[in-house]
């Protein structure tokens, strides 16, 4: 067993592998779970692993994507960095995927690949890539390390880079040689300081001042909040400035559950696919108040279009994002969990009820047009709404809900109650289909106490169908929902309304999932029927373990509302 | 993509650790924009282990500003300005290679050497090899000229400049290495200085 940073006294030294400097860096990160995949390239790093069962759990994942999509689901739900190994050639070129979403999805990772020996560098050696090259664009920061006496000081600053300011990917390539190699080991010492990473910009007053002022002179002032929230641990101080200032608000779609949906405040999910009044409205504000969050033109729509009458307080820890997509009138640089409180303090307390009640007529006008027929239908069909409203009643908005990419996460995200935050885990960004069965088995780590449901539809489902594999083996309580429409439904959306119907390709078949999960031994169930559907839902949750559950929908329904592409948030559509 | 009024020159100047693989990191945020690179340059600076690139662009303001931004988002990146012509001091250098036949044959030539400053690096029997420090346009000039007498070979180097306004990097690295950055370090002094700084 190797000795640990806590056993090594100050000036004292002891000799150790580059591979044990690796893990102790963990055990001091407090990184105890680890999600990889072993080869020639890491073994090093693995065999000591396998010295460290107590304090290292690692998770053997069946594709390095689902590793990479498991740390991230860890990262999101518990705010901790996720961890993973894999091993040089494809094994790093399989993290690229997931690295691409963490980047753009802002997710603090540390991975570690292991690469060919130093000497054999360039020499296009047995699984060597250059994975440095390869990952650049997809990381925050990349390292390669070929001499053991680096391990330390780079490790802590990875951990250190990955985490700070607006968290990203990190990628540490290790030469197998540096792994093997024995030096003098002083210890690990957390960094605290790089001198040319600013992660926080300093809080300026004076743009407090100048934002709050804005604000408190708005008559019809609207809050469009992101993930900054979450990733601030900013939620109290979001409700608290709300509170005072009685502004309504909505969610990006990374930011949901930063914030109750029950709020009275709370108006819904902005986007493409998100609420009626928050599109319409984001029009006729005369400021618009962005806390956390990128304008992403997912949420825009047609830039030239958007919120051109408002005056713009964004509020932001990357000063890159100010002035990027949209002109702002005050940037308030900082962590919002700064700059939040301080905008409270100066804010005016004001009540905008007929704005407020603006939101709420557009609300209800929504549900008669669209979410009554979609969350109570009376057609042959279930829809898929219908069955997150059903679900709603049954977690009553405590699970964490991971959801893949494309017409279930959208209407997931519309429906699905949240009473916490960070309960909800989706590919935003980069929309990763397949994210979901590895997030979810991520978040599960990361949350142990909580029900965790991913919520996939049948093709992101197949395309990293390999992870039961790992549920199977680590016997967590998964609860599994495919929501199954026979096609991938958001394509074949498009194909419809953009593309005359003509439906290339979107016909995509399943293997009977019930039996899939046989063979993995998770029991399943299969619901077709209206009447099945509470209690196949609620035999999912009560039964002890993972359950998978695939529950057939309409095969053609479409999600609504929707801002067709290159189309104003004010011209959205509600059928 | 050469300058137009609509795109202007401009000249980005980044301070960075001396690192493996920045070159690619800061490469790729050009040309994931499709945006050229008229010219880049590395270099030491006045500090130790501080690098330099000198970066020519022809961009709008704009997508300047941005770029530099993206740029100093970098973890291995210390800052970086950016500047239109007249805020620097700037040189390129060339090389030119010439049949020494021709040079002393043609008295034409030595004139023509003579007026755009050039100075002999090399004298051989078959060849010898000029050099000038200029403006794009002066050294350009000289190639037309040198083309009807065989110009055997012709590089120029990428640009160096200095910035006019720039009082240099030791003091600023000094704020850097503080823990809590102090006035001019921190990020949003454009907001409040406007014309007076002469970077983002």
């Amino acid at each position: 067993m190797q000795k640990t940073t806590a056993s090594i006294k100050e000036s004292n030294s002891i000799t150790t592998t580059g591979s044990a400097a690796v893990l102790d860096a963990l055990i001091v990160e407090k990184a105890d779970t680890v999600f990889g995949y072993p080869g020639g390239a890491i073994m090093p790093i693995y065999d000591a692993l396998f010295d460290y069962p107590e304090k290292i759990r690692h998770i053997l994942v069946r594709h390095e994507q689902g590793a990479i999509h498991a740390a991230q689901g860890y990262a999101r739900v518990s705010g901790k960095t996720g961890v993973v190994f894999a091993t040089s050639g494809p094994g790093a070129t399989n993290l690229v995927t997931g690295l691409a979403d963490a980047m753009i999805d802002s997710t603090p990772l540390v991975c570690i690949t292991g690469q060919v020996y130093a000497h054999l560098l360039g020499t296009d050696a047995f699984q060597e890539t250059d994975v440095i090259n390869i990952t650049t664009p997809v990381t925050k920061w990349n390292y390669q390390v070929t001499n053991a006496e680096e391990i330390p000081s780079v490790l802590a600053r990875a951990f250190y880079i990955a985490s700070s300011g607006r968290p990203g990917p990190v990628l540490i390539d290790i030469t197998k040689n540096a792994q093997l190699q024995t030096f003098k080991y002083n210890g690990y010492r957390k960094c605290e300081h790089i001198r040319s990473y600013r992660p926080k910009p300093i809080v300026r007053p004076e743009y407090i001042e100048q934002a709050a002022s804005i604000i408190n002179e708005a008559e019809r002032p609207f809050v469009v909040f992101g993930q900054g929230v979450l990733l601030g641990h900013a939620e109290k101080e979001l409700i608290a400035f709300l509170n005072k200032t009685g502004i309504p608000s909505a969610s990006t779609l990374l930011g949901l559950s930063a914030m109750n949906s029950e709020h009275p405040l709370n108006m819904g999910m902005l986007g493409m696919h998100g609420n009626y009044g928050p599109n319409v409205l984001t029009n006729e504000c005369d400021v618009l108040v962005a806390i956390g969050m990128r304008f992403d033109d997912r949420i825009t729509g047609r830039l030239d279009k958007y919120a051109r009458q408002a005056r713009i307080i964004h509020l932001d820890i990357d000063p890159s994002e100010i002035d990027k997509n949209v002109k702002t009138t005050v940037a308030v640089w900082g962590d919002c969990k700064e700059t939040l409180p301080l905008l409270t303090k100066l804010a005016v307390e004001k009540e905008h009820k007929e704005w407020v009640d603006k939101f709420r007529s557009f609300a209800k006008e929504e549900h008669q047009v669209c979410i009554s027929r979609e969350l109570f239908p009376d057609g042959d069909t279930l829809t898929m709404g219908e069955v997150i409203q059903t679900l709603n009643e049954l977690t009553d908005g405590n699970a964490v809900i991971v959801t893949d990419v494309g017409q279930h996460q959208m209407v997931t995200c519309r429906y699905a109650k949240f009473n916490e935050s960070r309960s909800n885990i989706t590919s935003g960004g980069l929309g990763t289909m397949g994210f979901a069965l590895p997030a979810a088995i991520g978040a599960k780590f990361g949350a142990p106490s909580r029900t965790v449901i991913a919520i996939i539809g049948d093709g992101g489902f197949q395309m990293t169908i390999q992870e039961l594999g790992t549920i199977m083996q680590t016997g967590i309580n998964l609860k599994i929902l495919i929501l199954n429409n026979r096609f991938l439904g958001m394509v074949r959306q498009w194909q419809q309304l953009f593309h005359d119907k003509r439906y290339s390709f979107v016909d995509i078949a399943s293997p009977d999932y019930v039996q899939v999960a046989k063979g993995y031994r998770i029991k399943a169930g299969s619901v077709e029927k209206r009447e099945d559907l509470r209690n196949g839902l609620r035999q999912m949750l009560k039964h002890e373990g993972s359950f998978l559950l695939e529950v057939i929908v309409g095969r053609e329904d479409n999600v609504f509302p929707m801002v067709p592409q290159g189309c104003s948030v004010s011209e959205i559509r509600l059928k | 993509m050469n300058q137009t009024p609509e795109r202007p020159e401009f000249t980005i100047t980044v301070y960075t650790e001396n690192q493996v693989g920045l070159l690619n990191r800061i490469a790729i945020i050009f040309s994931r924009r499709k945006i050229n690179v008229a010219s880049l340059n590395t270099s030491p600076t006045e500090v130790d282990s501080v690098h330099r690139f000198t970066i020519v662009i022809h961009e709008t303001e704009d997508v300047v500003r941005k770029l530099c931004r993206q740029i100093e988002k970098q973890v291995e990146v210390l800052k970086a300005y950016y500047n239109t012509e007249d805020e620097i001091v700037w040189q390129e250098l060339a090389l030119y290679k010439v049949s020494t036949d021709a040079i002393a044959e043609k008295v034409k030539v030595e004139r023509l050497l003579r007026e755009f400053g050039a100075r002999a690096v090399v004298i051989r029997k078959d060849y010898t090899v000029f050099e000038t420090t200029g403006h794009r346009e002066e050294t350009d000039g000289l190639v037309k000229q040198l083309e009807p007498y065989g110009l055997i070979e012709f590089v120029r180097s990428a640009r160096v400049a200095i910035i006019k306004n720039s009082k240099g990097f030791h003091e600023r690295l000094k704020e850097f290495e503080q823990l809590e950055p102090g006035e001019e370090v921190i990020e949003n002094e454009f907001l409040d200085k406007k014309d007076e700084v002469f970077s983002m």
